[in-house]
């Protein structure tokens, strides 16, 4: 089995804060991380491999200081690392960024030979758009399954998989066959951390660094001229005041005016 | 190779750029801004400039193509029944910006015996509703149903298309765009009509919800957004029929490589996202025995219990209860915030309720600003009166 893992440096946006007088980010002391849901990604290619045999190859786009992130998924496990960096990518939103991805896996291919399951977050924490997994996937021509908590079984001889998709009121049994496309939810595993052994053993596994001329693509498909979609303005999100009737003092009294308010309001509803 | 475009005559060197790179790609070199190779054209300092120093190279191509789309479609999301509540949603969202475009409102409806919701979804407002029957859409599965939209799109040539931001309508919206080649904006929580260039404007939460940014798609069509459910209200039912035209897709000439083997429903709970009433606890709860007071409060008035991410990450109850930009989006009636501050995550998640109830200790949290009624006080003195007293009164 050969497995490809997409992953996305991302900024912590748990951390993001925005600068009360200006109303814009502040990016200070923001750290770059691994997008956490492609850990979980990950943790699957590595946990494919180690239960058929094959390789886990991790790729990723974006800039230079992205190898970051490729580094710690070879400390986690994975074999190798393509790291798809090119100025002409800067700008891509999810249907160039999609293009340019399954390009990349086209070239892996034609190097290290075919790709059984492709692996990706099921979003990025970022964006959040979760559009990029099923766009590589119509690129690479392979069927893509979202939302994946579970991989039942997969036959390497009849070349099928059946997963379980996580979806709002319930579960789903999915066969499909492979080669296949699937974007992971963190129920499906605990994604290990990696020892210093291992962190030592990644930094001698391969990196190669593709660029525009590498992937032999048309520029016009990618970064900001192979996408659709641009961003015309970033503004913080509002906050009204609504000016409420705000109670304070004696708790006793406050509990009962807002009991009060409560059971009026509760006339149109069930309460 | 392209960066920001910076215009120096323009810069006055005020800095407040800088630190909202996420790359950290601008710096300040001789009192004015410059960027470096990490930019990636994200677009989040443009906003930020208060003189519109920076831009980003865009290209509008010709337009002329463009004005053979017409109409505002809808994606159906149903049970095999009836459609799900973001359907109608949709529908009424459509119609808005369809009499801004003065066009029709579209839904399209997939599936297998599925004729019925037809009447159902004009009396929402859909003008026309295309039908596509086959043993083949009786589950949803990515590849006939997108197959099938492709070619109801390339056919029909819609303006817009709609579908919710569920994990069905983001796995079909994501799969569709790419093979039409057009923009999809996930996640839209506004949407709206540019008058002069007609462009639907799509503003969605980024960056983990710190920031809102408006998604224009000028240059090709259809013009695609998943659009998150609960934002939009359900509209009015009318007494209208629609237009029916029925959609014949010859499945032999596609290679279903799917098949979808069992569907296991979760166990009915209150559900958050039907709620009437929610009560919301949060960090101001201390510890996780604490959740019972709002549990106890929740079941005096019949309402679903939902709580912040700082609740549930401390571990006192699980996400299925979290409410906000990675939880859930809620329109209650009533929305009760014990003891949350009011992140902009968590407001993004509940700010469209009707009635927001704060009960906070601080009376700077920003919950408070979007509060209708609150009380400043601990919430662990609080609670317990407001449930001795509701249930005196609700028994009487």
């Amino acid at each position: 089995m050969r497995v490809v893992v997409c992953v996305k440096q991302v900024p912590d946006t748990t951390e993001v804060k925005i600068n009360p007088e200006t109303n814009t980010l502040m990016r200070e002391g923001v750290q770059s991380i691994v997008n956490p849901f492609d850990e979980f990604a990950i943790e699957e290619g590595i946990r494919i491999k180690e239960k058929f045999g094959g390789e886990t190859i991790v790729i990723t786009m974006g800039p230079p200081q992205a190898e970051e992130v490729l580094k710690t998924a070879m400390a986690m496990g994975c074999d190798k690392a393509y790291l798809i960096s090119d100025r002409a990518f800067a700008g891509s939103d999810t249907l160039a960024t999609a293009y340019t991805l399954a390009s990349a896996i086209k070239k892996i291919e034609e190097t290290d030979g075919p790709v059984d399951v492709v692996i990706c977050g099921k979003q990025a924490i970022d964006g959040d758009t979760g559009q990029v997994g099923p766009g590589i996937a119509v690129r690479l021509n392979i069927p893509p399954l979202t939302y994946v908590s579970k991989i039942r079984e997969i036959d390497p001889e009849k070349k099928t998989i059946v997963v379980e998709r996580l979806m709002e009121r319930g579960k789903e049994a999915v066969k499909s066959s492979l080669p296949v496309l699937i974007t992971v939810v963190k129920d499906i595993n605990s994604p290990r951390y990696p020892s210093l052994f291992e962190i030592k053993k990644a930094a001698k596994k391969p990196m190669t660094k593709l660029a525009l001329a590498d992937l032999g693509i048309c520029e016009t498909k990618t970064g900001l001229k192979g996408s659709p979609t641009w961003v015309e303005k970033v503004f913080s999100p509002d906050l009204k005041s609504v000016n409420g009737e705000i109670f304070q003092g004696e708790p006793e009294e406050c509990a009962i005016k807002l009991a009060d308010r409560l059971i009026n309001l509760g006339k149109g509803v069930k309460i | 190779m392209s960066y920001v475009i910076i215009d120096k005559e323009a810069c006055i060197g005020c800095e407040v750029c800088v630190p909202t790179c996420p790359q950290s790609a601008l710096f300040m070199k001789d009192d004015k801004v410059e960027v470096n190779e990490k930019c990636n054209l994200c677009g989040v300092c443009i906003s930020a400039c208060p003189v519109n120093a920076l831009s980003i190279p865009k290209e509008i191509k010709d337009s002329s193509a463009l004005a053979d789309y017409k109409g505002v479609w809808v994606l159906v999301e149903h049970d095999g029944k009836k459609p799900v509540t973001v359907t109608y949603e949709l529908i009424g969202e459509a119609k808005k910006l369809a009499e801004k475009r003065n066009t029709y409102v579209g839904a399209v409806l997939l599936g297998h015996n599925v004729e019925s919701m037809a009447d159902d979804l004009g009396s929402y407002g859909a003008d026309r509703v295309y039908i596509c029957q086959a043993p083949a859409l009786e589950h949803y599965r990515t590849e006939p149903y997108g197959d099938v939209i492709v070619e109801l799109v390339k056919k029909y040539k819609p303006e817009i298309v709609l579908s919710g931001a569920t994990t069905q309508g983001r796995d079909l919206a994501g799969f569709v765009a790419t093979i039409l080649e057009t923009g999809l904006t996930a996640d839209c929580t506004g949407l709206d009509i540019d008058e002069a260039s007609g462009n639907l404007l799509q503003t969605r939460p980024a960056f983990g919800g710190n920031i809102m940014a408006t998604i224009l798609c000028p240059n090709t069509r259809p013009q695609m957004s998943t659009v998150r459910p609960k934002v939009f209200p359900v509209p009015e039912k009318v007494d209208k029929k629609p237009e029916i035209i029925h959609f014949h897709f010859d499945f032999s000439k596609i290679n279903i490589r799917t098949e979808v083997l069992e569907y296991i429903p979760f166990e009915e709970k209150i559900s958050l996202a039907d709620a009437e009433i929610i009560v919301s606890g949060g960090r101001g709860l201390g510890k996780p025995e604490n959740f019972e007071i709002i549990k106890e409060f929740a079941d005096t008035i019949g309402a679903a219990v939902g709580a912040s991410r700082a609740a549930v990450d401390a571990g006192w109850i699980s996400y299925e209860h979290q409410v906000g930009q990675t939880g859930k989006t809620v329109r209650p009636k009533i929305y009760i915030a014990c003891g949350i501050s009011g992140s902009v995550q968590h407001l993004a998640g509940m700010k469209h309720s009707d009635i927001i109830i704060a009960i906070n200790k601080d009376p700077e949290a920003p919950i408070f600003k979007v509060a209708s009624y609150g009380i400043v006080g601990d919430v662990m003195t609080i609670i317990p009166l407001m449930t001795k007293e509701l249930k005196k009164r609700l028994n009487a």
